[in-house]
């Protein structure tokens, strides 16, 4: 279950920069090969997110689908697993897309 | 595991089993500089102007290099709450890796392991691949050669940590409690209590778990899977991220493939589909076969780092 250390650093990281804030949403960005379970990281979430600025904030999830740059090819394909293939056969690619792990933005009220 | 978000600590301690001293480490706790530190986030990408921002929403954030302070301050109208008032939501872009802090205490780790021309390997495996033994064995052959120190990684239990000390290598053990890795701030606070020495050979044993420890940065030089010859041949293809993140794949316990139904053929396809760059050497740790491939490796990879110091 790493994925409760993630969200211990997403509740860590949005709590420093709402600066004593409260937090209404978080934006997250998990790549479909980041090794991270999204259905995870939801379920933990409120739970860390108790007593903490985070307490009921919304957590905004958005997967990001993987591809690839073929170095033999060049051509730009998508790979679904850790085990796809460029449709020309080669297994020599850079990832492009797909292994991150990010926050994106946090929303924090005001008193007006 | 942090103080600053509440969540509940996974209860890690530490054992210097030189000294028999022992910590728990609540996160937070600063004791070195070099470990833990809150206000430096890795890409930068917090600003302590923020304290300041409260009456500027309007404003260009100009003296911002990354710009992210697009805040939209826009009143809500509570008007159907009986006490109406006004309230402002801000969007703070953050656009910061979930694991910054993690990568920037890894990032220091591996730049005060260069420094010292210490060569610092993550071992991982399933639980009983055979890590514990191969550190025993490799302590013994290399005794006298290359100084050697261990960190052991375990959720309980300094067992394999007194194994280290009995085979003869200067060892911290590091116990997670419920967590099921190792991260870069256990290992910076490690490496404050082990203090290895100049050109050493850091053995970190990783928590046995195929799953979590290939998330997360130690600082190390490289990670090596050791896959027992008792497993599946498909292992690779079912935890493809640890496979693909290693350097090195140590097949261990090559002694009992006579008496396996183990194809050392499939399971090195299934590793080269996973990553096609890996190398791959065989051993007994018991037997202490094919240990040499393995001091080899090691020793080129010494080559590397002190040529990478020098630059």
């Amino acid at each position: 279950m790493h994925e409760l250390s993630i969200v211990c650093s997403i509740v860590e990281l949005a709590s420093q920069a709402a600066e004593g804030r409260h937090v209404r949403r978080v934006i997250i960005e998990i790549g479909k090969l980041s090794g991270v379970e999204p259905e995870a990281v939801a379920f933990c979430f409120p739970e860390v997110a108790r007593g903490t600025p985070l307490e009921d904030a919304t957590l905004d999830i958005r997967e990001v689908d993987a591809e690839a740059r073929c170095d033999v090819c060049g051509a730009e394909f998508p790979t679904p697993d850790m085990l796809s293939a460029c449709p020309c056969g080669s297994r020599q690619f850079q990832r492009l897309r797909g292994e991150e792990l990010n926050i994106k933005s946090i929303e924090v009220e005001e008193a007006a | 595991m942090c103080t600053s978000c509440g969540c509940q600590g996974q209860g890690t301690t530490m054992t210097n089993l030189q000294t028999g001293a022992s910590a728990e480490f609540a996160a937070g706790s600063e004791q070195d500089g070099a470990a833990h530190s809150h206000g430096d986030h890795g890409r930068g990408h917090f600003h302590g102007e923020h304290h300041h921002a409260h009456d500027e929403h309007h404003h260009g954030h100009d003296s911002h290099a990354h710009g992210h302070d697009r805040s939209h301050a826009h009143a809500h109208d509570h008007s159907d709450h009986d006490q109406a008032h006004e309230e402002t939501h801000r969007r703070l872009e953050l656009e910061t890796r979930i694991l910054a802090k993690n990568d920037a205490i890894a990032a220091k780790c591996r730049a005060w392991l260069a420094g010292r021309e210490i060569v610092a390997l993550n071992l991982v495996s399933s639980p009983g691949a055979g890590k514990t033994t191969l550190l025993e064995r490799a302590i013994a052959d290399l005794s006298g050669a290359l100084p050697l120190f261990v960190i052991e990684g375990d959720q309980a239990t300094s067992n394999d940590g007194e194994r280290i000390r009995a085979a003869g290598a200067p060892v911290v053990q590091v116990n997670t409690g419920t967590g099921c890795h190792l991260d870069a701030e256990m290992i910076a606070r490690a490496l404050s209590e082990l203090k290895p020495s100049v050109g050493s050979l850091l053995l970190i044993e990783n928590v046995g778990n195929l799953v979590c420890p290939a998330l997360f940065d130690l600082g190390e030089h490289a990670k090596a899977v050791i896959f027992s010859t008792t497993e599946g041949e498909d292992k690779p293809l079912k935890y493809p991220h640890m496979f693909s993140a290693a350097k090195l794949v140590i097949f261990n316990k090559i002694d009992l493939l006579p008496h396996l139904d183990f194809s050392m053929e499939r399971a090195r396809e299934n590793i080269l589909r996973v990553n096609p760059d890996v190398e791959i050497v065989e051993v007994s740790a018991k037997t202490g076969a094919g240990m040499q491939q393995l001091y080899d490796w090691i020793r080129a990879q010494r080559t590397a780092v002190k040529e990478q110091a020098l630059v």
